[in-house]
This record gives structure tokens, sequence and C-alpha cells, in this order.
């Protein structure tokens, strides 16, 4: 089946999403849409599933005319999608998930289930899937309930499957099993409209690409162009893929974590007895699918969780069990995994934003007062420093863009003695040029003697960065190896899988 | 290395801890501190019964200190249970029936305790929490927060008994009541689903709106005209055949009026609906993940809309009880708190049906017993008796209830594309 999509228009606000965008998908093709976050990829892809509706444009499939308004539109029209949150309702078993919205009743208007636990089996054994239809969904790992997504659109015979960003939460080994099965779905004649922003997978396995840049359509191109070129077409200019490290000395160990344990509030070990210590002008970073308590052992290193057991000592002293403020002022940088829930208050100025730690100290406050003018003119001075590009340093934090709220952050916490950094995932969902400078700022600190503590589920970042790179995999450090590793030993590790013995 | 004891342990453990304390004061109290010679008369038979069960006669000291001893075999046996990870409901709730049994034993030495009629009357108080925490719940479980299940009560206690007054009919009393209960959840469903209103201020709101308009009404409209407007007639007890003759629970269950027979009727259609049909599939995925159910073709805020509709209906018979199912008359502000209570109960009963029948009767229990011991007059200040539910309730939900998940949805009003 082919899909066209002639036209699409779509605004929010004064925000152009989509502007005027053509894409055509043939039959048993996989086309990847290749974009930054916020070029309108999800935009377009919500349109084509009827949670969103065009402006303007029209959508065709078989060349026929369809219109779109709601999900079961697309459904009917035999298109599905794997959303990049899952659609899946966590309490159900995967057989009830599958049947949801396509129910049929047997006497008494008692749901068929059975039905259903036919077709999974059915379509589990055809891809070589292992998904037990009674498992409830909240208990399986996302790789699998990826797949659980997938089985739902092959059953309803989707004949053009949307995958929105599905290799963001995989581990490699999990997202090589992915490519391998939309090979065997496009030799039975599925066409796969493929977004991401990861360039690799698209070369590995796209027949056509198509490349979106704030709205637009700006290049269609063949998978043989080089990754430099895609990304550079994705972001508008040059960029350097891999940020410059030059080799320097490192010093000696200046926060060392012992036997940290980390309980979330029913009492379950999230982190589980690690190891590990930073050097001075070093960057550690701990590698690891999403969710395999890297969070919380982030968290815990400034005692922002509720229940550590162990020791973190920095430059010697002992850290743990003193208040946030304390820990912060002690020398710890952070930056949170979220900076919008975490990071910021958004109704506060970028001004009021950039002194939320020192707003008791000099010289912004004057006794119990504040210091207006030198809350300004400092924050001045940062803005420069950190370039955030903005109207006015009194505007409200939320309405910048993710990367200068990035740099609001950072610039906050460089703005106090530090002695070590800790950056909880920097460089999720912002675009390729605030990555540049969060990775350069990183190995800035890293070269002026600082310990850096980064926190990556990005497996080129990581590998970019890092000076020693640590595996967490289910609350365990599995193993802390040097810089030189593979990404396919990494990979492994990732996935929980032991090669050698621990090295470090 | 310390044990870590997780947050519900603690609760579990603050539970059994204060089950035991109570055991071991119940026996040195209530066992010890001899009531005297007396003896305390329990009575069974309500009806004609088939079979007479002769009342219980128990010397209260003896009685006493049997009881709390049960209670407290029961509550080591809980401690053990504890201490050994495994579940500590069913000796807890032992301990809990010993203790109040006990209780009862001492505080009506010489007297007569009509033990059916206790429990019937618990059931009765209970009927319109039942209904109150099934209107909660099929709100709840699509997602919009309840708490005007109390107007909703109110509401329909007063249309009902007005219309029944009017008509002269129970069952025009009984026609009506429901359509004003989903009169309260229309404004409900509008604001809430539609208009994205926070829910909790709301139903506060419709409330407090439907409190002052009834008060109004009774007073310029119930009270000056008495004989035409608050007259209702009531229904009339419905004798099951044969069921109606099981000695203790035939009075109890099969020999009420219709008003009851229905809240049996909506439970079970509830429960089966909710866990096995299409329906049931369908609303609880809009409480837990609106934006899933969305995508596989759901209406969810069609289906929310219907079922705070369904829900007031549910309400609305309820309502009816006050009025044309008991007293007839409409009395000001009569439901006094039962929808909060009702509410209670639907998340006592972690948001299932069958659970929030149970913590309802549970707490109709306490009531009743409050009240029925007050009547045989005994000498503890009816203050205190009043506290009873509540003691229980706080005892119920701290030790005895496990892990309570709301549904994931509940009170997040739905706007699609919210994510992206």
């Amino acid at each position: 089946m082919s899909l066209e999509l002639r036209g699409i228009t779509k605004t929010f606000g004064s925000l152009t999403a989509n502007d005027s965008i053509n894409l055509r998908v043939e039959t048993g093709q996989i086309h990847a849409i290749l974009g930054e976050n916020g070029a309108g990829k999800s935009t377009l892809m919500n349109i084509v599933y009827g949670l969103l509706n065009a402006d303007s444009g029209e959508i065709l499939v078989d060349e026929k005319l369809v219109d779109i308004s709601e999900p079961i539109d697309a459904l009917s029209a035999g298109i599905g999608m794997v959303h990049q949150h899952f659609m899946l309702i966590p309490v159900f078993t995967v057989a009830e998930n599958i049947i949801l919205g396509h129910e049929k009743s047997s006497k008494f208007g008692v749901i068929d289930i059975d039905a259903a636990r036919l077709a999974i089996r059915k379509v589990s054994k055809d891809f070589g899937f292992e998904v037990d239809p009674d498992a409830i969904v909240e208990s399986l790992p996302v790789g699998i309930q990826q797949k659980v997504e997938i089985i739902r659109a092959l059953i309803y015979e989707a004949k053009v499957l949307i995958l929105d960003e599905p290799t963001a939460v995989l581990t490699p080994q999990e997202t090589d099993e992915l490519l391998k099965t939309m090979r065997e779905l496009k030799a039975k004649g599925t066409s796969i409209i493929f977004i991401t922003h990861k360039l690799r997978e698209v070369r590995e396995v796209a027949d056509q690409i198509t490349i979106i840049r704030r709205g637009k359509v700006v290049a269609a191109v063949s998978p043989t162009t080089s990754e430099g070129e895609l990304a550079s077409m994705m972001v508008g200019r040059a960029v350097d893929l891999a940020p410059v490290k030059h080799k320097h000395q490192i010093g000696e160990p200046i926060l060392v974590a012992t036997n940290l344990t980390v309980r979330d509030a029913m009492g379950t070990a999230i982190v589980k007895s690690v190891n590990f210590h930073v050097n001075a002008g070093e960057v550690l970073a701990i590698a690891g699918v999403q969710g395999n308590g890297q969070s919380e052992l982030a968290r815990a290193l400034i005692n922002l969780e509720s229940h550590i057991e162990g020791s973190i000592k920095l430059a010697g002293a002992e850290i743990r069990g003193s208040s946030i403020y304390d820990s912060l002022h002690s020398g710890i940088a952070f930056i949170p995994e979220s900076r919008e829930l975490d990071g910021l208050v958004g109704s506060f100025s970028i001004a009021e934003n950039l002194i939320l730690d020192l707003h008791d100290q000099q010289p912004y406050a004057k006794g119990i007062n504040l210091s207006a003018s030198t809350v300004l003119s400092e924050a001045e001075k940062r803005v420069t420093e950190f370039d955030i590009r903005l109207q006015s340093v009194s505007d409200a934090v939320s309405t910048l863009s993710g990367g200068n709220k990035q740099k609001v952050v950072i610039a906050r916490e460089l703005s106090r003695p530090v002695k070590v950094l800790v950056a909880s995932q920097p460089t999720r969902g912002l675009d390729v040029g605030s990555i540049e400078f969060v990775h350069e700022r990183i190995l800035a600190e890293r070269d002026q003697g600082r310990g850096v503590i980064l926190f990556s589920t990005e497996l080129d970042e990581v590998m970019a960065l890092a000076d020693r790179i640590a595996v967490m995999y289910r609350g365990e450090i599995l193993e802390i190896v040097d810089s030189g590793v593979t990404r396919g030993e990494l990979g492994l590790l990732m996935a929980g899988v032991v090669t050698k013995k621990a090295s470090a | 290395m310390k044990k870590v004891r997780s947050n519900i342990e603690k609760r579990r453990l603050v539970g059994v801890s204060v089950i035991t304390l109570l055991s071991t004061i119940s026996l040195l109290f209530f066992g010890f501190i001899s009531p005297g010679k007396d003896k305390t008369t329990f009575g069974f038979v309500l009806n004609n019964e088939w079979v007479i069960i002769k009342e219980w006669v128990i010397a209260s000291a003896t009685g006493a200190k049997i009881f709390s001893l049960i209670a407290v075999v029961a509550s080591i046996i809980a401690v053990l249970a504890f201490r050994a990870n495994r579940k500590i409901v069913i000796p807890a709730a032992i301990a809990t029936f010993g203790i109040l049994m006990s209780f009862i034993t001492w505080v009506a030495s010489g007297k007569f305790i009509p033990f059916t009629g206790l429990l019937q009357g618990a059931l009765l108080l209970a009927v319109p929490l039942i209904f109150g925490s099934m209107s909660g719940l099929i709100c709840e479980r699509s997602g919009v927060i309840n708490i005007a299940i109390e107007g909703q009560l109110l509401a329909s206690a007063f249309v009902s008994g007005v219309v029944a007054s009017l008509t002269h009919k129970t069952i025009w009393g009984l026609i009506a009541a429901p359509i004003a209960g989903a009169a309260i959840s229309f404004l409900l469903a509008t604001f809430a689903i539609k208009f994205s209103v926070d829910q909790v201020i709301l139903g506060f709101v419709l409330n407090v709106l439907v409190i002052g308009l009834t008060d109004f009404l009774y007073k310029k409209l119930l009270v000056p005209y008495q004989s035409t407007w608050n007259t209702a007639p009531t229904f009339g007890h419905i004798e099951l055949p044969i069921l109606a003759k099981i000695p203790v629970l035939g009075p109890i269950f099969f020999s009420q009026s219709i008003v009851v027979y229905l809240m049996f009727a909506i439970v079970a259609t509830i429960t089966f609906a909710l866990f096995k049909t299409k329906w049931g599939l369908r609303t609880r995925a809009i409480g837990e993940h609106p934006t899933a159910a969305d995508t596989v073709g759901i209406d969810v805020n069609k289906l929310r809309f219907k079922n705070v509709m369904i829900a007031g209906l549910i309400a609305g018979v309820g309502g009816a009880y006050y009025t044309v199912g008991s007293v007839g008359a409409f009395g000001k502000e009569m439901t006094a708190g039962a929808g909060f209570i009702a509410l209670a109960a639907l998340i006592f009963g972690k948001w299932s049906p069958i659970g929030a029948v149970f913590a309802a009767l549970l707490f109709g229990f306490a009531d009743n017993l409050q009240s029925t011991l007050t009547i045989i007059g005994v000498s503890i200040p009816s203050e205190f008796m009043l506290m009873v539910p509540y003691i229980a309730t706080i005892i119920a939900v701290t030790g005895l209830v496990g892990r309570v998940r709301a549904p994931a949805a509940d009170g997040v009003p739905y706007l699609r594309g919210g994510a992206h």
C-alpha cells in the first residue's frame, strides 16, 4: 500500500509546525523521516494518524483520497502507528490491550479474549516474538512492550506502519532486533515510516530518506548519503559530530561512592550497592538503558533521594545525609534530567532562575531583601558568557527554547565554586547545535580539572565524551571500562551481559 | 545492617501493633473491670423465621474475657504472620471482631442485644453509602473525580420525596430520583469534561449548591405546605418466599424494600460489566491512559460523559432510599455527609465494587452499633459512641488495606494532542 501526503500544513498559534509537506511512501518501502526535536515530525505523523487535524493538505492511500480526522479513520485505512510513548494501558494484560477498541463480544456481552490470545500467538510465531498474551504490560521490558504495539498494528492489518522514534528506549541489541523485524515486515509488503534523529539507524535500514527542518521538507535523499551530510541538512549548517577531546593529566579521586544503595518509597532497592569514583579532570560516564537506576543514582549524589545508604565522599568529606543545599554548596553542580520539571521554575524570569541557588548569598541578598539590580546585571553577564539567546532576562524562562533553557541551568550550576559536575541526560531533547555547546562545556569543565559524572543513555555521547564508562544494569554497575571499548561490547553490557572480569 | 522497611510494611506494622495493643487493652479492661454478675442476652429472631434460634445468654464478665482472649490470640497470630511476611487480613479481622464482641458483651451487661436487628440495621445504613460509592466508582474508573456524591444523594432524596408526595405514588418518586441525580451529574460532566474545571473544587461547589437549594425549598415550601409537599409514601417490604424465612440471613437480606434489591442488582451488574464487558474494558482504559484509548478509536470524553451520567442515575436511586425507600418525608440535609463516607468506602475498597460494598457495610455496622447501644441505654456517653465508626475506619485503613492505587488518570481532564 502506498501513502502520499500533499501540502500538509499545520499551525499552532504563530508557530508553523508543518509547512506544506509533500511525501510519498511506496509499497514495501522503509521511508525514514529525519529531523531534529521540534522539526515537526511527530506533528506530521499525528496528522496522518488522525490525532491532529491538518489546516490544509491531502492524504492519499493507494492514490485514493482519504479523510482522516480520527485515529479510527487511520486504522480503517490500514495505517498503524507505534508511538514514541507507548499507547498501552499499563495495568491491562497484553490481550486486553490488543482487543481494546476492537472488542468482540460473545454471550451476554462478555468480551471474547480467547480470539485475541490466538491472534497474538499467531503473529508472535510468524515473527519469532516471545509475547505472553496474559502478561500484565507494566511488568514487561520496554522492548517487549514495543513488540506488543507492533503485534497490535499487524493484527489489525496495518499496511503502512508508522514507527515514531522507536529506538529511543531500546538497548543496542533490541535496536538491532527491531531493525531486523522492520526488514521482515518490508519483505512481507508492509510499508514503514521510520521517524528518528539517529543517523546510523537510518542509513542501515531506510530505502528513502526525507529530511524535515523547521516544519519543511528540506531534502529527499538516498541512504548512501554520509552521516555528516545528513546531519548538516538536519541542522541547516555544517556540524561537528564528534567534539574534540584533548589529552591531559587526570588527577586524584575527587568523589568516591562506596556501597551506595538507593531505595524507593516502597523500600525496593533501585540502586544496589554501587561503588565508583571520579577523578579530577575526568569524565566518568554512567551508561545504560533508561530505567536501570541511573536517574535515582544521579539524584542521590546531591541527596535528592529519601532513602540512601552507603557513603559519598566529596574531596574526602562525607556528604551523604547532608541537606541538598549543603551538597550543592559543598561543590557539586547538578544538571537534572528534566530541566522543565526539576531544573527551572517556568514562570520565574530568566534572571531569577539564574540565582535560584544563590538568592540568599552576597551580592544578591542584602539583609532580608533581594537586590533586583544585582540580579539583573549578573544575569546579563551569564547570558553573554553562555550565549543564551533571549529577548530580555526579565522574560519567563518558559518562553525559551529547550537548548536555551538548558544553558540557563548550566550557567546557574556553574556559577558556584564547583568540584564535581553531575549531568543527568544533559542533551536529551536538544537540537544538534545545543548538543555541541553542552558537549564543549562538559569537556571544558574536565579540562579545568573538575570531575564530571555524565549520566547518558546515548551511546554516541558516552563514547565521545567519557574517559571511563560505568554501565548500569538493573541497579548495579556491571563493569567500569575505559573509553577504548567498542560499541558492541558496550551494547552487550547495557543488555546485562558481562563478557570479562571487571577491570576497574 | 539495619532492616529497612517500606512504607507499606510500616503501615502494616502500625496496623498489627494497634490491633495487638487494643486486644490487650480489651482483655485488661473489659475482661477484668467486671460489669458485675449481670448477664448479656443476644437475640437472633426478628420475624417468624422457620427455625427459631434461642436467645443466647452469657455472663457478661466471662463473655468479655472469652472474646478478648480470642482477640489477643488472633492478634498474636497476626504478629507472627507479619514477621513471616504473610497476609494479616484474616487474623486481624478476627481480632477486630473479638474486640468488638468483647466490648458489646461488656457494655450491654444486663441488657438485650438484638443481634439480627443490629446487622439488618447495618445493611440499611450502608444502602445509601453503597449507591454513593458505586456512583463514585463509575466516575473515577473513567477518570473523573466525583466529590459531588453528597449533592447527588441529597438532590435526589429531595426530588423523590416531593414527587412522591405530589403524586401519592412511591414509584414516581423512585423514577424521579435518578433524573435528579443525573441532573447534578450533567453539571459535573459539562464543567469537568467540556471545560476542564478542577474536579475537586467543582464537586465541592455542586454540594454547596444542592445543600443551599434544598434548604431554601425545604424552609419555604416543604415546611409551610407539608401536607401537600412533604408526605411521601414509602415502599413496603417485599418478603422473598422461602429465603426470607432463613434464620438470621432471611430478615437481613430477603425482607427488604425494592430499593435494597435494586442495590444488590446494581452492584452485581457493575461488577460484571466493569470486568467482563466491552464497556468495562473501555471505561477502565480511559481512567488509566486516555491517550492510549483515543489512539485505538475510543472517544474518551464522550464515554466519560456517558459514565458520569450513569453514575448520577445510580446515586439518584440511593437518594430515593432516604425518602420513599425508608422514612418518606424529606428532612433538611438528611444525607448528613453520607456522600463523603461513600467516597471513603470507595477508596477503602480500592476502587473495586465488592471492596467498596464491604467498606460501606463496615461503616454501616459501626454507625448502627453506636445507635443501638445508645438506644438500649448503655452507660457510655453517646459522643464517644459516635467516634466508633471513625476509629474503625482509621484502624482498617492503616493496618489492613494493602497497596491502594487510584486509576492513573483520575481527575485529569483529557485534551487531545497534549503530548506534543
